[in-house]
């Protein structure tokens, strides 16, 4: 709103100018998400009823409701998601103060690039990785019968845990990077302050440094949530037979059935749905939106 | 630097001619792993001239490639004959073939003609034979005793086996109980009605399955390393793991393996017909067809082929298919519109269960 009131103040040299800044935005805005968002919406609407004759329906979004095991994926897929945010965030929080509050010089650089390490391989090779570290005839079975904990090596593939784990050790950089910087901002004076005046280290971290990483938090969350919910090939690739991932669904109908229609149906209620849950979590934690993209 | 100018821009007028050049003697290929071995394309490259470029795929991707662009993107593709005309009816992908290009006399007569009839549309042919196999178990005969599909589900192999979650699983299943979905092809009630019972069986089945598998070299692995003693798979991953330890084999079930051709055909908005054309008439030639069935594990629809190869995928072929085994094959009719969409669901239940 602020940019179109300054635009007509201005003279029209400065609006060119400014359109022209705006334009390569608008053009990979306008062409590759609104469009083919468009595209997507219409196919979701309409239904096959003979060979190359559609005509417009809901049917595809009953199928959803009616056929539970859709939305049992769907729920399904939201809770893990959830869950592996939650552990992301209690595994990176003590790494994020540790990097933002307690080294200093260049073990604070070196820490962080530790972070980033595992993002220079690509995710499949990641993934496999684990694979390889996991499967019945792989390292870690193997070592726990070489240590007599387990008397023949076990599957530790194809878990919901084994999924969650892969969920977690994917997201861990990015809830650690908005939480360093809120943690950064925090002033070490109103730590010591909160010592004088009797604090506890829990309540310390409850009343002072929560509330204020508060917004890192929340950033950090969403994009977590988000990447997890939207993650395609580390729970297909580790969850096997039970991975049971709602963006594996929406592949499968459009390359293995050719049903884009339905396809195109869950990608939206995909996005439908995990808009209402990041703004449920918002509002339950009490956080604005624009505030906690700022400190994103 | 007036002269450097004029060099330069010849010199880019030159690189846009020659890719042009190139464009228009490359031919794209969507097809299967091993179907194209790098020196059959040297060999093509040196008689014709023509660039190979080759995207590597499966059925369904294929389809729901050539889908995405209308029939654009590739001037070849290799669809198992079955899962032709269901897919022009629906998408238009494929043009028809013009089988006076081709020379037809290089085909085994019988193949070819049960190619045309199945992938016939509108009195218009849209495939030729290329490859064929089977699907049917392979067991490690050491660990595991097996004669049939059901024997996957057997209580002693648990978490031992894997099949792929796809059509062919639910067909062998439905077979090995004992009903014949291709008679059903044209009943869609009855056949959704057959599928639900085959998908409870494949449910019932589910805590023996380690993966479904996906990818070839997925289960070979699974097989080598024993994790895996009894899967469905086609005949050439079962020979090639023969090879490497006799103990394991590839055996045509009881209920009958199902037995598959992989095709030509043309994508609707292929560039290079004529390339297409030289190719299928080059890869059909005796000595080539060889070379290709070789790399493949498979054997060919070429007429003369089968004498030039491998003596010993000859004899394990042999063995896996006695007399009354080869008679008991199940191939595959073309599939009709609809029927994948009542596979599909029973597909997603089966993953879904518990």
């Amino acid at each position: 709103m602020a940019a179109e009131t300054a635009v007509g103040i201005a003279a029209p040299r400065a609006r060119l100018a400014l359109l022209l800044l705006l334009a390569p935005a608008l053009v990979w805005l306008v062409g590759l998400i609104v469009l083919p968002h468009l595209e997507l919406a219409v196919l979701s609407l309409r239904a096959r009823v003979a060979p190359r004759v559609y005509e417009l329906s809901l049917g595809q979004y009953r199928t959803f409701i009616d056929e539970p095991l859709y939305w049992h994926t769907f729920v399904r897929t939201a809770g893990i998601s959830i869950l592996a945010t939650v552990c992301t965030l209690l595994i990176a929080f003590p790494a994020a103060w540790y990097i933002a509050k307690l080294a200093r010089g260049r073990a604070r650089s070196v820490l962080f690039v530790l972070c980033l390490i595992p993002f220079w391989v690509s995710e499949t090779v990641r993934t496999l990785g684990w694979m390889i570290l996991l499967r019945e005839s792989g390292v870690l079975p193997r070592v726990l019968v070489d240590l007599g904990i387990t008397p023949a090596p076990i599957e530790m593939l194809y878990h919901d845990a084994t999924i969650l784990a892969g969920l977690v050790y994917t997201s861990l950089l990015f809830m650690v990077v908005p939480l360093v910087s809120a943690l950064e901002s925090l002033d070490d004076s109103l730590i010591e302050a909160a010592y004088d005046l009797g604090g506890t280290g829990w309540s310390i971290l409850r009343q002072i440094v929560v509330p204020h990483a508060a917004p890192g938090i929340a950033a950090g969350s969403i994009v977590v949530f988000m990447l997890t919910l939207g993650n395609y090939l580390t729970p297909t690739l580790l969850g096997g037979k039970n991975s049971l991932w709602f963006t594996e669904q929406i592949y499968t109908q459009f390359i293995t059935r050719f049903n884009w229609e339905q396809g195109a149906a869950f990608g939206f209620l995909l996005l439908v749905l995990s808009t209402a849950i990041v703004w449920l979590g918002l509002k339950l934690t009490g956080q604005h939106f624009g505030d906690v993209m700022r400190r994103s | 630097m007036k002269p450097f100018r004029i060099a330069l821009i010849a010199g880019l007028v030159a690189i846009g001619a020659a890719s042009a050049y190139a464009q228009d003697n490359k031919l794209r290929i969507i097809t299967w792993a091993d179907y194209v071995p790098a020196d059959v394309i040297a060999q093509f490259k040196k008689e014709t001239g023509i660039e190979v470029e080759l995207t590597l795929s499966n059925n369904e991707e294929m389809i729901s490639k050539l889908r995405a662009t209308g029939g654009a993107g590739f001037d070849l593709a290799q669809p198992s004959q079955d899962r032709i005309t269901g897919p022009q009816q629906e998408f238009g992908i494929y043009k028809p073939m013009d089988t006076s290009k081709i020379k037809t006399e290089l085909f085994i007569p019988s193949m070819l003609d049960a190619t045309k009839k199945n992938t016939t549309l509108n009195g218009q042919v849209y495939g030729l034979p290329h490859i064929w196999g089977t699907d049917g178990l392979v067991v490690n005969t050491k660990l595991a005793k097996m004669a049939d599909y059901p024997d996957l589900c057997k209580a002693e192999y648990k978490g031992k086996t894997s099949v792929r979650l796809k059509r062919p699983t639910l067909l062998a299943f439905a077979f090995a109980s004992g009903k014949d979905p291709f008679a059903l092809y044209n009943d869609p009630k009855a056949y959704a009605a057959l599928m639900d019972d085959v998908g409870k069986t494949l449910t019932a089945c589910k805590g023996n399955i380690k993966f479904f598998w996906d990818n070839k070299d997925q289960l070979l692995n699974g097989a080598r390393t024993g994790e895996i003693v009894g899967a469905m798979m086609w005949d050439t991953g079962g020979w090639k793991l023969n090879s490497e330890n006799p103990e394991i084999q590839y055996i045509a079930p009881k209920s009958g393996a199902l037995g598959w051709i992989d095709t030509f055909a043309l994508p609707a908005k292929g560039r290079n017909d004529a390339a297409a054309y030289a190719w299928i008439n080059f890869n059909m030639r005796p000595e080539v067809a060889a070379k290709v069935a070789a790399s493949a594990g498979n054997f060919t629809a070429s007429k003369g082929a089968d004498q030039l190869m491998d003596a010993k995928l000859k004899a394990q072929f042999a063995k896996s298919f006695p007399e009354e085994a080869l008679k008991n094959v199940k191939w595959y009719p073309a599939v009709p519109p609809g029927i994948e969409d009542i596979e599909g669901k029973v597909l997603d239940r089966v993953k879904a269960a518990g």
